[in-house]
């Protein structure tokens, strides 16, 4: 069952909307039921809170680490987008409190699980989306149109071109991989995607991608800060996002989002989770994810195991499906490296930045993506169930000899599917593992990400006792390699990475083969193309030369982690 | 046996197999496995094997597929060299619902294809597999667990107090085998540091032999503790090199095993050096020798990836020498004093 290496070539196809009708979108009829879904969320976040705080005492203080971390944002960080009545309310759990945790002689009993269930339920109300229909088609319409428009009018030469349908989406955005496999599993079971996570482009590239392939949208977690600025906030709940507050780390919010994720997944609403959590900082292909959200889709699998009826109808199976995304240009590169440099450098505490997050900057980015080409290839992985096991097109999962695993026996002990907070937290964390590997398996080599690795690793390589601040900070004069040394060390490492290729280890760009000097040229242009210091270039003698280390070094890690490095 | 009530299921008859099957019966019907059919015809036949008396509740059996579909428990206890075709002969038959703990303490090589076999090749830490690994890579069983500690089979069948630590990832396989070994003289403790004490479980036979060696030579307590407490040290280091943590080895896997073993003529790798010294060569003691001594295996594993590695292992090394090079103990005991050792403890 193991996947073969996909063609070289990108293939351009129409897919036909799997569920053609929209009142049938799993998504559609969440939000229907909106309010009867909340307070089943509800409800089932207290349950869980309950399990971890069985003691009065024990969710009193949890209830008031909570006031005191809600207060403290109130003050501290307040946004545009919070309620109104933010301060008043909690202005009231705190009066409520105080009774609560004053009282010894036990009159208030059950009041602090009444008060439990008040924050959770305006919790998971600020959390969940409103999915509504006609928007989402706006939404994804503007999209569409606005995109090809703007493709149009940079290719096709004349005033016409504006209206020209020569060039449709599909002629930038390469969608490659396993199409027809993920469509197959939307319709057998839930399709969980989890991306890379690179640029803040993502979710909508990712959003078009859905719908390109024929799927009904999947709903999401986006930033709550994202909903400060209008029109964003109206795209992103048509696309069915939910909201996710960074500011809230408390235990019961976090719960609270868990448990609206799991009720989804089990609802049958396909989901998408950037499991790295925030874009690669260095540029590298995440090797870390964050466990958190995948733990829930793992909780949900095993709770709709558990609620199958003996006779009925099997229970669904969650699929995980890795998803690649590939850029010759991330237009926060620069911002992105130097943060993570920042952090490697002097280990101080930092505070995030978002530079890249209001309406105007997207736009900026947006317009220079299609008016000036630079390709973006979605390679879609092979699907696995939970515990990274591939499945076929049946959903079936296989084990490394082609054997079928039973996923429901994972879950089982002695005969019976069972509740094992730490076994799934394992499970998770080996399902971690395969993902990463499968991104890697996935990852389109491009032209740009190579001359990049190159070049960087071969003045590695000449400044080798230079530790790497002192690397990046070498003059331009220091930084060049004759044309003809770095020429001959490309054709090597592509050998290499195409050796890889027919192992199975790595993906390649078409543009990545034929003539060498072509290829090369090639990626000199495109990597980093739209940064105003050049990422490489050739300079008046025709040798390889950068303008800027960071960016350099940040188009190279792309390419860490497959030890290309030895064959430098 | 009652057909509801799923058994325990144990592959291996060997010394260490049928005293953890008698231990299991204790508490719960046993299953054994034998790949003899003799065996399993004797087995079932008498209440004894080997002159070890067998638990009235142990069955026998050569059938994996029975053995898979009668136990949801399973401990492999089988020699190291055997492990990996055993693993494939029983995988058909497991489910992911299936817990393994294995009892067995030695390495699984596996060179990457196409490797010359006579060479001397370069071992680092991709090229060897801890049992645990073996079970991953040859089933769907991610259940794992392993068993370690001052274990000597024969104090075990007669009896006598002891204890052992069960390591896995989850709490649920360390549950389970505190529920089905735990009596009243046999405690067990759990730890969550799998590879750190299925290593301590592999590392310690080097050591053992090495101190059947100076004991075969008539040395005293002095150069024994010497060998005990710098083969801990080698041990570490080596451990450290192979991926595990410091803390297993001091914990009942590591200093627990390796003084049980390097003090008691009933271990195996003991016994090894200790003819070794008393002057008999390799291939004789192996021709006499009833079971595996999987220390010998692990030395040569080990003085590979220890030069390979650059890790500072003279007793392996020198145990190396004794074992394939035709060296007298005698003239590595003195390659061994004249090692350039200062510093005492430079891993905590």
């Amino acid at each position: 069952m193991h996947p073969k290496p996909e063609p070289i070539e990108y293939t351009k196809k129409i897919y036909k909307p799997i569920i053609a009708r929209a009142e049938y979108w799993p998504v559609m009829q969440l939000s229907r039921n909106r309010r009867s879904f909340i307070e089943e969320v509800t409800e089932a976040s207290i349950e869980r809170i309950l399990e971890t705080k069985p003691t009065r005492a024990a969710l009193i203080e949890e209830l008031e680490t909570t006031l005191h971390r809600e207060k403290h944002r109130i003050k501290q960080n307040a946004w545009a987008v919070d309620p109104e009545d933010d301060a008043e309310f909690w202005g009231e759990v705190q009066k409520l409190l105080v009774t609560i945790s004053s009282d010894t002689n036990g009159k208030t009993t059950g009041q602090e699980k009444e008060l439990l269930r008040r924050i959770l339920y305006r919790y998971v109300e600020e959390i969940a989306g409103s999915f509504q229909h006609n928007s989402y088609r706006f939404a994804r319409r503007a999209i569409t149109f606005g995109f090809s428009r703007l493709l149009n009018a940079s290719r096709v030469k004349g005033f016409s071109s504006l209206w020209s349908n020569q060039y449709s989406l599909q002629d930038k955005l390469h969608i490659a991989g396993e199409t027809d496999h993920i469509r197959s599993l939307a319709q057998k079971g839930v399709v969980v995607m989890v991306p890379t996570h690179f640029s803040n482009l993502d979710s909508i590239l990712i959003g078009w991608v859905i719908h390109v392939l024929g799927l009904p949208p999947f709903i999401y977690g986006a930033g709550l800060n994202l909903f400060n600025i209008g029109v964003i906030a109206y795209f992103m709940n048509s696309l069915g996002a939910y909201k996710v507050d960074r500011r809230k780390k408390n235990v019961i919010y976090l719960e609270a989002l868990k448990t609206y994720s799991s009720l989804a997944i089990q609802k049958g609403c396909h989901s998408l989770f950037f499991p790295g959590g925030t874009r690669s900082r260095s540029g590298k292909i995440e090797k870390r994810l964050k466990l958190g959200l995948l733990s829930s889709a793992m909780e949900a699998q095993r709770e709709m195991y558990q609620k199958e009826q003996k006779g009925g109808e099997p229970a669904r199976k969650v699929f995980i499906v890795p998803v690649s995304l590939n850029y010759n240009f991330v237009l926060e590169a620069p911002s992105l490296i130097n943060e993570y440099l920042k952090i490697k450098g002097q280990e101080r505490y930092y505070v995030e930045t978002d530079r890249y997050s209001n309406s105007y900057k997207i736009m900026k980015f947006l317009l220079k993506f299609f008016t000036r080409g630079s390709d973006i290839s979605v390679s879609i992985g092979r699907g696995m169930d939970l515990l990274g096991n591939y499945v076929d097109d049946e959903g079936n999962s296989y084990d490394n000899n082609g054997k079928v695993i039973e996923t429901r026996d994972y879950f089982v002990s002695n005969g019976e599917v069972t509740k094992d907070k730490q076994r799934e937290q394992e499970y998770t964390r080996m399902l971690s593992e395969a993902i990463v590997l499968e991104y890697h398996r996935i990852n389109r080599v491009f032209p740009s990400h190579l001359v990049a690795f190159v070049a960087f690793e071969m003045l590695q390589k000449k400044y080798d006792k230079l530790d790497l601040f002192s690397l990046l900070r070498l003059s331009e004069e220091e930084l060049t390699i004759p044309y003809a040394d770095f020429k001959a060390t490309f054709e090597r490492m592509r050998d290499v990475v195409v050796r890889m290729y027919h192992q199975n280890k790595i993906h390649v760009d078409p543009n990545l083969m034929g003539d060498v000097d072509k290829v090369i040229t090639y990626g000199l242009k495109n990597v980093g193309m739209y940064h105003s210091k050049r990422t490489l270039m050739r300079d008046k003698r025709g040798d390889i030369t950068t303008e800027d280390m960071n960016t350099l070094f940040y188009y190279h890690n792309r390419l860490v982690g497959y030890e290309l490095e030895q064959h430098i | 046996m009652n057909k509801g009530v799923k058994a325990i299921g144990v592959i291996g008859a060997g010394s260490f197999g049928l005293a953890m099957a008698n231990m299991l019966a204790e508490k719960n019907d046993v299953l054994l496995y034998a790949r003899r059919l003799e065996s399993v015809t004797h087995i079932e036949a008498h209440d004894s094997y080997k002159g070890k008396s067998l638990h009235s509740r142990i069955r026998a059996t050569n059938n994996m597929e029975e053995l898979a579909s009668r136990c949801n428990v399973i401990f492999p206890i089988v020699p190291a060299a055997n492990f990996r075709s055993m693993m494939r002969e029983l995988a058909p038959y497991l489910h992911p619902y299936h817990i393994l703990i294995h009892g067995t303490k030695g390495l699984d090589m596996c060179l990457p294809k196409g490797t010359p076999q006579s060479a001397n090749p370069k071992i680092d830490r991709s090229c060897i597999r801890t049992m645990s690994e073996v079970i991953r890579e040859e089933s769907v069983v991610v259940r794992i667990g392993c068993l370690a500690g001052p274990n000597l089979a024969t104090e075990l069948m007669q009896r006598q107090p002891a204890a052992t630590v069960v390591a896995s990832h989850f709490k649920e396989v360390i549950n389970e085998g505190i529920r089905l070994l735990r009596t009243d003289r046999f405690q067990v403790y759990g730890s969550d540091d799998l590879v750190g004490v299925e290593l301590c479980g592999v590392l310690k036979n080097i050591i053992a032999i090495a101190s059947g060696a100076i004991s075969g030579l008539g040395l005293g307590s002095n150069a024994q503790a010497l060998l005990i407490s710098r083969g801990m040290v080698e041990m570490i280091y080596l451990g450290k090199a192979l991926g595990g943590d410091v803390h297993a080895f001091i914990g009942l896997a590591g200093v627990g095993d390796l003084v049980a073993t390097c003090t008691s003529t009933l271990s195996r790798n003991f016994t090894v050096g200790y003819r070794l010294a008393q002057g008999e060569t390799l291939s004789q003691i192996m021709a006499t020798m009833e079971e595996t001594a999987e220390g010998v295996h692990t030395v040569k594993v080990m003085k590979m990836l220890a030069e390979n590695m650059k890790v500072r292992a003279p007793i392996t090394q020198s145990l190396h020498k004794v074992l394939f090079e035709d060296m007298k103990v005698e003239l590595a005991l003195q390659y061994l004093m004249k090692y350039p050792f200062n510093i005492d403890v430079d891993f905590l």
